[in-house]
């Protein structure tokens, strides 16, 4: 029972865990506006933790590069299973327009899986809830798959 | 008493961008703190060569999001300055009224993160609620929230109408009075005051010796502005730097608390002399030559330096900004703290970690 009961809440009330991964800060205020008055993404139990421990959603802005791709595996290593991975912006896509930058390896998937995708540069806080949302669902139906 | 080395970042609840500090403490007090930088380099300056130089526009404007519009002021201020052209009179004004924009976002944001730094939770709410009226401003009048993007060399692409400029005004006044609302709460709080007078001051000559810029060095003393070289459509309006001279957390923030106000006012005064006019005027030619630019921005003065050599490309762009010359003060007013200060003066410089980076 208790098993179920974590299960229900991982969906009702996932933790979320932001790093920013070489982002110019754009995608960065919009993903923290979210959860400030307007927004306010934790009226749907949703809560900003900064312990990978602690959190089922990997938000992550901006792109890779040679030194924070080390940083960003090791933080996903670090979540605990079933876990959910963000990608905000373009650069956290594709890499953006740092794309063809020295230093740029390219999108978050480079380095580990990503769940969702959200475009814009930078992408709206309304298009990152809906993401957030989009990726329960994802989450829900792994969560049903190893019952 | 033996030493402990405390790693703070580069991921770490209180800094949104990452950057990583290695603490050496004795007992509760840091002993030294040494930054690692280079979690947010790109190498964008390096994409000079791969865009032409109207591309970059967008480049540079994604140095940093949070000034992003006053990135772009100065690289198309340097390229106009190259190829010997300058923005129509409404255009310079505009630009005054979305780079004041900007600033003040920018404070209300760095007012709310400093709030959250010592837990004052509330506050940081209260201030970032504020934001979003100027949030709403910018995406209204050029189509985006945080990047604007309405520059272009030779003016800008984006225009007020009447009844924006009307609706602009009657908003500032609704910001204006919930600003002036928590002026209380920010300046004379006892708990604000508690966490912040005192701790982290850096002296007037000390600020001046390390090269510290905008908030950081007007909170020591130094009156010194770049908005009195009177770029964009400043040479017309009234301006004085303001100034703190205590040197700590707290004069660093009223600094920015009465910067806001001042930005308001200042877009207040460019709307009023907004004349109609041409948006932006033709350039021809390329960029050839060596220009340095500057502009000040919300963290304090920005440099561009410039070179073209008479192709679509420039051939270098090298950009100076304000929290790579705050990050020497950091490191100097750090040691002697109690650890549980080193957030809120980490963040008192209002680091902003993707443009020291780039
Ligand atoms: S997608 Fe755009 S706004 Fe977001 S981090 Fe990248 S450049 Fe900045």
């Amino acid at each position: 029972m208790f098993g179920s009961f974590l299960k229900t809440s991982q969906v009702k009330s996932p933790w979320l865990m932001h790093f920013d991964c070489g982002s110019c800060n754009g995608c960065d205020i919009e993903t923290l506006a979210c959860l400030t008055p307007v927004y306010d993404v934790e009226r749907f139990g949703i809560i900003n933790v900064g312990n990978p421990r602690h959190a089922d959603v990997l938000v992550v802005t901006g792109t890779v590069n040679q030194r924070n791709a080390v940083i960003l595996k090791n933080l996903y290593d670090q979540m605990p299973s079933p876990k959910l991975v963000i990608a905000i912006g373009a650069c956290g896509c594709s890499g953006g327009v740092f794309r063809e930058a020295p230093n740029v390896l390219g999108g978050v998937d480079k380095v580990i899986p990503v769940d969702v995708y959200v475009p814009g540069c930078p992408a709206k806080p309304e298009a990152i809830m809906d993401a957030v949302v989009t990726g329960l669902g994802k989450l829900k139906g792994i969560l049903e798959a190893s019952k | 008493m033996a030493r402990t080395v405390i790693p703070f970042g580069p991921q770490h609840p209180v800094l949104p961008e990452p950057i990583h500090l290695s603490l050496v403490l004795e007992d509760e007090r840091v002993v030294e703190a040494l930054p690692t930088l280079g979690y947010v380099h790109r190498g964008l300056e390096m994409l000079a060569v791969k865009r032409d130089y109207n591309q970059m526009i967008q480049i540079v404007e994604r140095v940093c999001g949070i000034c992003s519009m006053i990135h772009s002021l100065c690289y198309c201020q340097g390229i106009e300055e190259m190829m010997g052209i300058q923005a129509p009179r409404r255009a310079r004004m505009l630009r005054v009224v979305w780079s004041e924009l900007h600033r003040l976002h920018s404070h209300l944001l760095w007012l709310g993160l400093f709030a959250d730094s010592f837990g004052f939770e509330s506050l940081f709410m209260q201030l970032w609620k504020i934001r979003e009226r100027i949030m709403d401003l910018n995406e209204a009048t050029t189509g985006n929230r945080v990047i604007v993007s309405v520059n272009v060399v030779g003016g800008v692409r984006a225009d007020l109408d009447e009844s924006q400029v009307r609706w602009i005004k009657d908003t500032l006044v609704e910001v204006e009075a919930s600003i002036r609302s928590l002026q209380s709460t920010i300046m004379n709080d006892s708990t604000v005051c508690k966490r912040t007078k005192g701790i982290g001051v850096l002296t007037r000559q000390a600020a001046y010796d390390l090269g510290a810029a905008g908030p950081m060095l007007r909170g020591s003393g130094v009156a010194q502005d770049m908005r009195q070289l009177k770029y964009a459509g400043f040479d017309e309006l009234n301006f004085e730097p303001v100034v703190e001279t205590a040197g700590d957390c707290w004069a660093r923030s009223t600094v920015r608390f009465r910067e806001s106000l001042q930005s308001i006012d200042l877009v207040r005064q460019a709307l009023d002399k907004l004349e109609p006019g041409d948006l932006a005027v033709k350039a021809k030619g390329k960029p050839e030559g060596e220009v340095i630019t500057r502009v000040e921005q919300p963290r304090g003065e920005c440099l561009y330096y410039l070179k073209g050599n008479g192709t679509n490309n420039l051939e270098r762009v090298r950009i100076r900004t304000p929290t790579f010359a705050n990050i020497p003060p950091l490191a100097a007013i750090l040691p002697g703290l109690d650890f549980a200060d080193v957030p809120v003066v980490v963040l008192s410089i209002d680091p902003c970690i993707s443009c020291t980076e780039r």
